[in-house]
């Protein structure tokens, strides 16, 4: 199969990228968008040109590092899966392919496909920790939990923390992964210690971090590779109102001397 | 108030929505007397009424508080927004989403360009701001809208403005129950299609009054 590649190439954070166009010959329909990108790769580098910068890991999709807009839609056209399960057989042979890095304010591109996801990290260091007992390893079944509840708090769990969610959605906005998170800690009763202080910190965290508002579009849910719901941001709606409205007051403690 | 985090933001915009939206409904309650044909007596009685009742009297000004934090509101959220994405897609998103959500912003400009058109058509007359047309009292809505009508342009603005509120509708009454938390396997279904359906209600009962006076009266 043969392709155009439309790629946003760009030197460093601070410099203006552009889009440049690549021809690739001979590519096989089972082959994956990854590889289909390394025979670019290879060739630009075999000329000694410049190869593009994308990130990948486990090449599995379940670690959460890949990215890429593609054609309007991130991770690709194929619904449910990340970039690097996508194959070329989805695409039609001769058809114009437009790759952009993730754009959000709080997510800039560091290179080329890359873009800093750091943000994600730093929201889930404001939600803190879980209050976990010291001591001998407690017997499986010593807190219930209903099936329900773990199935949805797994569910919510499937979360890989891609960004796909801020680069679909039209405000950029992060409420999908923060709803996930919220979420599959504060189904199970060991999160339920500090989820009202939780929701709030990660609020608060991402507002500061610059992404949009939430406007209800569910270009998130329509988007993840994963298939969270957005049934876990009213769920974090619903915690975050809560905690405002009857959590009590936090105390302050001194020190004694 | 511009400190407030975006999901406060978006639950203080969600309720003043859904007290507008009972607004709406009183509202369209009256227009639709206009279709009765008795010389507008029961339109001019209601009217009278909304402007002479102490209850209202107080809710007038519950209701430009609402008017007020729903636009103040939304233009900020709005300007935030477009912040989030500072250098946009060459290729725009086609994930598949409902189409109509995308143009909140749109939509809500037009149904605010409408309102101060209507205050300028009515409400300035009414507190005498603004002189009411010759031949027609200051409180003489009825045939202040018979006359209004009676322009083909004026009717068909209106009626696009309405069929923008009707889109804005649409997406907004399931948005505020997601915004609220209240989305629910067991009721958000009924909940997008009863929003659908409320929404094609006003779009076309407002749209009636028009349609109506213009075939129908002249």
């Amino acid at each position: 199969m043969n392709f155009t590649l439309k790629i946003w190439r760009q030197k460093n954070v601070a410099a203006k990228g552009e889009i440049i166009s690549y021809d690739v010959s001979g590519i096989s329909p089972d082959s994956s968008f990854f590889e289909m990108l390394d025979t670019l790769n290879q060739k630009l580098i075999m000329t000694g040109g410049d190869p593009v910068a994308f990130d990948h890991d486990c090449r599995e999709g379940i670690c959460g590092t890949c990215s890429l807009y593609i054609n309007g839609r991130p991770h690709g056209p194929v619904k449910g899966v990340t970039t690097c399960q996508l194959h070329m057989r989805s695409f039609a042979d001769g058809e114009t392919i437009h790759i952009e890095p993730w754009r959000a304010k709080a997510f800039p591109v560091i290179r080329d496909l890359i873009v800093d996801r750091s943000a994600f990290d730093k929201i889930i260091q404001a939600g803190g920790y879980v209050s976990v007992n010291t001591g001998g390893v407690p017997d499986a079944n010593t807190i219930p939990v209903p099936k329900e509840k773990s199935e949805a708090a797994m569910d919510a769990a499937a979360c890989i923390g891609c960004g796909a969610c801020v680069a679909a959605c039209s405000n950029a906005a992060a409420m999908l992964f923060i709803g996930a998170k919220v979420s599959h800690l504060a189904l199970l009763p060991q999160g339920r210690v500090e989820a009202a202080k939780r929701v709030q910190k990660m609020v608060a965290c991402m507002d500061e971090l610059g992404f949009g508002n939430c406007s209800n579009t569910y270009a998130c849910e329509a988007d993840c590779p994963k298939g969270i719901s957005v049934t876990n941001i009213a769920r974090m709606n619903r915690e975050f109102l809560g905690a405002k409205l009857f959590a009590e007051k936090e105390k302050v403690v001194r020190d004694s001397l | 108030m511009f400190l407030y985090s975006s999901i406060t933001k978006k639950v203080l915009m969600a309720l003043a929505g859904l007290f507008l939206v009972t607004f709406l409904c009183v509202h369209l309650g009256i227009n639709l007397m206009l279709l009765k044909n008795d010389g507008g007596r029961a339109f001019t009685e209601a009217a009278t009424f909304m402007g002479t009742n102490v209850l209202i009297k107080v809710f007038e000004i519950v209701l430009f508080a609402g008017f007020l934090l729903h636009i103040v509101f939304g233009l900020l959220v709005s300007g935030q927004n477009r912040g989030a994405r500072p250098t946009s897609y060459a290729v725009n998103n086609s994930s598949d989403t409902s189409p109509f959500s995308k143009y909140m912003f749109h939509t809500g400009i037009i149904v605010f360009i409408f309102l101060l058109l209507h205050f300028i058509d009515f409400y300035f007359i009414k507190i005498g701001l603004v002189a009411p047309p010759p031949g027609i009292a200051a409180h003489d809505f009825y045939n202040r809208t018979l006359l209004l009508f009676s322009t083909p342009g004026y009717s068909a603005l209106y009626i696009f403005c309405f069929i923008a509120l009707g889109i804005h509708l649409n997406h907004a009454i399931q948005s505020a129950f997601q915004t609220l938390g209240w989305n629910h396997g067991k009721y958000m279904d009924a909940v997008k299609l009863l929003g659908s359906a409320f929404s094609f209600f006003i779009a076309a009962g407002f749209s009636l009054v028009p349609i109506f006076i213009l075939f129908f009266k002249n």
